[in-house]
């Protein structure tokens, strides 16, 4: 028998003495009712490590939050729930918090009913970043691409050979969106949509979707198929820091040793990567985040074939990933997890499976590279693992 | 403390000038911009300056924080020319870009008065304010001219 009881306790909390207050934004009232929290608790902001938020919070799952207050939580959910939603939270924090997932939950609620705007604020960020243009997603990720060609010397042909690789692997995948086998002239000489990024440096834009079933051990002892253990999960965000923005580095390099300390390995154990591929700079960040070359290196690190399955340094992404195969609804988490799952059944195709696939990692981004994104890093394990 | 700079604040700008929410509690640093004055939040606590501004500092989590008048200088982090614009920026190119300002902090902003394929990572910026309303203009950046 497990479950919360007794594991958390609620020792700060702080109601903001205001009714009507016009002079205050939304943010300015989240920041304001958690500083009064961990105040009572007798805490600070810094002692933080787990955030809840609903869609009372501007921005989008908590994000904002933490940006704004500068926190960097190793845990966060944002569960919406209408006015319930601080009580889910109290029970996911518990359940985190038992899990060693973190150990200073904040749950912020605020809001402006009478004073403000109908349907929500927009994120404090807003006028500092949309106004500039930076809606077109690769604008954001041209920026990353930038910065990492002029601190590393990384290069388009570099970036390309990401796209080339996962169109390798596309052509084998009959229901890929792109099939297509691509050069790294194919992709140097698309038109640039946001320098230095060219159109196929891009994801493909797709319908469609996916599902997962996560089971206790117990309930998955009893089915017929085989399953993939779960051994690590980590996540962060990395945002735009007060302005000490890094755009060269994702959550994951934050969330991966986090991943990989509760599976108990190292990058060298992995035998099989999804990695988030909405652009192509985006893989060769995490490349790097994620510990299979040192910061900097990841450009160098997908040439000579590098990313392709079966033989290269780091089969990645053997469906086609975003970039060729599929990302529907603009996201590309779940199609991750899907494609590490059939490599550790060793039900992937033929022609991309990797021999002896034991441990795949997936890691997912949300959000952009330039201001503000969260990364999420799981481990998992062939059914034998663990 | 030196003196305000006054920068121009450019009435009618070519690129285009989206207007910004207002916060409440960074109505000063919006009528600065009208009078070409450009301000950064420091936080006494620690010293920092930090951007987008904001009443609680990122760094130290200190509430004493204040305004200052910005040198208004500073060097291109990285930046993009991006052809395919959307919505109020559906007439691209124009360069989207991070500058460093000369307090620390790095901001999004756009690169403007010069050819767009002449921006250099590195390069020195000064602030122009572009009038979006009556109460905002936007804070961006030109090459500074030997
Ligand atoms: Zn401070």
């Amino acid at each position: 028998m497990s479950g919360i009881r007794g594991t958390a306790s609620i020792v700060g909390a702080f109601e903001h003495p205001g009714r009507k207050l016009p002079d205050m934004s939304v943010m300015q009232l989240h920041a304001e009712v958690a500083l009064g929290a961990v105040a009572d608790a007798g805490l600070t902001l810094a002692d933080v490590d787990g955030l809840f938020t609903g869609r009372d919070a501007p921005g989008v799952g908590g994000l904002s939050v933490a940006d704004h207050l500068g926190l960097r939580p190793r845990y966060m959910d944002s569960t919406e729930s209408g006015g319930a939603s601080p009580l889910y939270h109290v029970g996911h924090a518990a359940a985190a918090i038992a899990a060693g997932k973190c150990s200073v939950a904040l749950i912020t609620l605020a809001g402006k009913a009478r004073s403000g705007p109908m349907g929500g604020t927009p994120p404090p960020e807003d006028p500092f970043e949309t106004v500039f243009g930076t809606r077109p997603p690769m604008a954001s990720y041209a920026l990353a691409a930038r910065r990492h060609m002029y601190e590393f010397g990384t290069t388009s042909e570099q970036l390309a050979m990401v796209k080339a690789a996962a169109s390798q692997h596309a052509q084998h995948n009959p229901n890929a969106f792109l099939r297509k086998v691509l050069t790294v002239e194919d992709v140097i000489e698309s038109p640039l949509v946001a320098d230095p990024l060219h159109r196929g440096d891009c994801c493909v834009v797709t319908d469609g979707g996916g599902a997962i079933v996560l089971v206790s051990r117990d309930v998955a002892r009893d089915l017929p198929r085989r399953g993939v253990t779960l051994l690590g999960h980590g996540e962060a965000p990395r945002h735009s820091a007060g302005g000490k923005v890094d755009v060269t580095v994702s959550g994951a390099a934050y969330a991966a040793p986090r991943a990989y300390a509760e599976a108990g390995i190292t990058a060298a154990d992995v035998d099989y990567a999804s990695i988030y591929d909405s652009f192509t700079i985006a893989v060769i960040e995490q490349i790097e985040d994620l510990g299979f070359c040192a910061k900097g290196e990841g450009g160098r690190f997908v040439e000579d074939g590098g990313l392709v399955a079966p033989s290269g340094r780091l089969p990645f992404n053997t469906d086609g990933g975003g970039l060729c195969n599929n990302h529907p609804s603009n996201r590309g988490g779940m199609m991750k997890i899907i494609e590490a799952v059939r490599q550790l059944r060793a039900e992937a195709h033929p022609a991309v499976q990797v021999p002896d696939c034991e441990i795949g990692v997936v890691s997912g981004v949300g959000g952009d590279l330039a201001a503000r994104m969260r990364s999420a890093v799981l481990v998992l394990g062939r059914e034998d693992a663990a | 403390m030196s003196p305000a700079r006054v920068f121009e604040v450019v009435a009618a700008p070519a690129l285009a000038t989206p207007v910004p929410e207002i916060a409440p509690e960074l109505a000063e640093f919006w009528t600065a911009t009208t009078e070409g004055r450009f301000l950064v939040r420091r936080c006494a606590a620690c010293g920092e300056a930090h951007w987008y501004p904001r009443m609680v500092c990122p760094f130290c989590h200190s509430t004493d924080t204040g305004w200052e008048d910005a040198s208004g200088r500073g060097t291109v982090y990285t930046f993009s020319v991006v052809r395919r614009g959307a919505g109020d920026y559906a007439a691209a190119p124009y360069v989207l870009a991070y500058v460093e300002l000369a307090e620390g902090p790095r901001m999004m902003t756009n690169i403007v008065d010069c050819d767009v394929e002449s921006v250099r990572v590195g390069q020195e910026v000064e602030v122009v304010f572009h009038r979006a309303s009556a109460d905002a203009a936007l804070p961006r950046f030109r090459p500074v001219t030997a």
